[in-house]
């Protein structure tokens, strides 16, 4: 659905989008490398259980909710692409932290 | 002279077709305004209720959402007994709201729970609770001192520093912006007239007769009813009743939606029925001024982690402050104008746990023509009594 611009940087930085390997250029958010993975979503949200993915990529619409490196609900648009990060889908609400917790 | 008087008189006339005439006036487009107009437009009133619009403080965009009792009304018993009145009528209210806007306000009234930290504010929050007990004479008041043993059963996650907690049966929680939502669908919906953005310019009050001239309209009714929030203490003299409130800040902390954490609210510490923690309960003199101040949003956060340690790995997605209307004394001001009776007057800062009483209860008396005497205590003739020196 997406493609980098043909006049963009080279994509050098390699994440993991749902366990599959994409590379991303420098600088790109969690939520360009979703995109340019081909999902066509990266959330359930979290009352209907509807399919949400990246849209206002400014930080603004929270649709890009995503599992990062583990921690939930993160907005993917907000967040810089690293090497080796680990990207998720986010389904529903995350549980909330009980007892193991001391 | 014949054809100037003729002239004055047709002048005089069409300002009378141009104004509009209801049964009752209600100033104030925030919840206890549109709950009071709710309830006298269902009773069959024709109710003009003014908003003022955006350049509002709009205390009722800010709140918590509680519909709280176990604290309300110590030393006031007449507080605590109408307060404990709103909470019964409540579950009415959501029902109907529900039932004839659509408009799902999410109402629980499972009780609640006061959490304290540390021995000192236990013992403390015992004596309180035993004095609301006391004073609520055979009315009965139920509560219970929970430590922090049986707590912890209730409550996943709950911190070491946590004491122990105070429980009521009669404490709840509403989306109260669903709620604000459905009041103004409501008073539509049986017939009021919603005058939005409308700046009272000019009003003039006689018994039983007002006017209200709205900037380019003017509207008049026998009866009119103050509930413009932090507004009414402009307003109020006009109609010859007083209403000294002044604003106190709160500010509130929200979090990223998680399941269900806890089954009932936990006074400073509630979570919507979609998953969201709300946290808040703070309180700051500092006038109109509507910002936010880092030091209170890192206090509101550090209880609440006392109190449930793992509310730390939680994101806070949003944060606002707003300005509570707040008397004197901090009991609600209800009251009818001597000078001007059809006057009444209305000021809390507890808009969404009041609004069953001010639907079901204060609307009816305005309808009426009178506050029922168990009102009484509630005039701001209270705040004349001169200071023993």
């Amino acid at each position: 659905m997406f493609r980098p611009r043909p006049d963009g940087a080279v994509a050098t930085i390699p994440v993991e989008v749902e366990g599959r390997v994409v590379r991303v250029p420098a600088g790109a958010s969690a939520a360009a490398a979703v995109l340019l993975a081909g999902l066509t979503s990266i959330r359930d949200t979290a009352i209907g259980g509807g399919e949400r993915a990246p849209y206002c990529m400014m930080g603004i619409c929270f649709e890009c909710l995503a599992e990062i490196d583990g921690v939930p609900n993160r907005q993917s648009c907000m967040i810089a692409a690293r090497p080796g990060m680990r990207i998720n889908r986010q389904s529903g609400a995350r549980p909330a932290p009980s007892g193991e917790i001391e | 002279m014949g054809v100037l008087r003729d002239a004055a008189l047709s002048t005089f006339h069409a300002r009378i077709e141009t104004m509009r005439r209801f049964d009752t006036i209600v100033i104030g487009g925030g919840l206890v305004g549109t709950a009071i107009g709710y309830g006298l437009s269902r009773a069959g009133l024709k109710v003009a209720l003014i908003d003022e619009g955006d350049v509002a403080f709009r205390a009722s965009r800010g709140n918590f959402g509680l519909v709280w009792v176990q604290s309300k009304g110590l030393g006031a018993p007449h507080y605590q007994r109408w307060t404990r009145a709103s909470s019964e009528t409540w579950p009415a209210l959501a029902a109907e709201l529900e039932e004839r806007t659509g408009v799902a306000i999410g109402h629980e009234r499972n009780g609640g729970l006061q959490l304290c930290l540390g021995d000192e504010e236990f013992a403390k929050r015992r004596a309180t609770m035993e004095q609301m007990r006391r004073e609520a004479g055979n009315f009965g008041f139920e509560y219970r001192m929970i430590d922090h043993a049986e707590l912890a059963a209730m409550l996943p996650g709950l911190g070491d520093a946590v004491t122990g907690g105070s429980w009521t049966p009669y404490d709840g929680h509403v989306n109260s912006l669903a709620l604000f939502h459905a009041l103004h669908r409501g008073f539509a919906g049986t017939g009021g007239t919603y005058l939005p953005n409308a700046t009272v310019t000019e009003a003039q009050a006689a018994p039983g007769d007002f006017r209200i001239d709205l900037g380019g309209e003017a509207i008049t009714a026998p009866k009119i009813v103050l509930a413009a929030g932090l507004g009414n203490a402009k307003l109020a003299p006009i109609f010859g009743l007083s209403a000294p409130v002044r604003p106190q800040r709160g500010q509130i902390l929200v979090t990223e939606r998680t399941d269900k954490a806890w089954p009932i609210p936990l006074g400073s510490i509630r979570q919507t029925p979609e998953g969201s923690i709300l946290l808040g309960a703070s309180e700051e003199e500092v006038g109109f001024d509507t910002g936010q101040k880092p030091e209170i949003m890192q206090g509101i956060a550090r209880r609440a982690v006392m109190s449930f340690p793992w509310l730390a790995e939680l994101q806070i997605v949003r944060a606002w402050a707003a300005l509570r209307v707040m008397p004197p004394d901090g009991l609600p001001i209800y009251d009818e104008s001597e000078r001007c009776p059809g006057a009444f007057t209305a000021n809390c800062h507890s808009g969404v746990t009041l609004a069953g009483a001010h639907a079901n209860l204060f609307a009816p008396m305005v309808a009426a023509g009178a506050l029922d005497p168990m009102m009484a205590p509630f005039s701001a003739k209270r705040f004349d009594v001169p200071a023993a020196a």
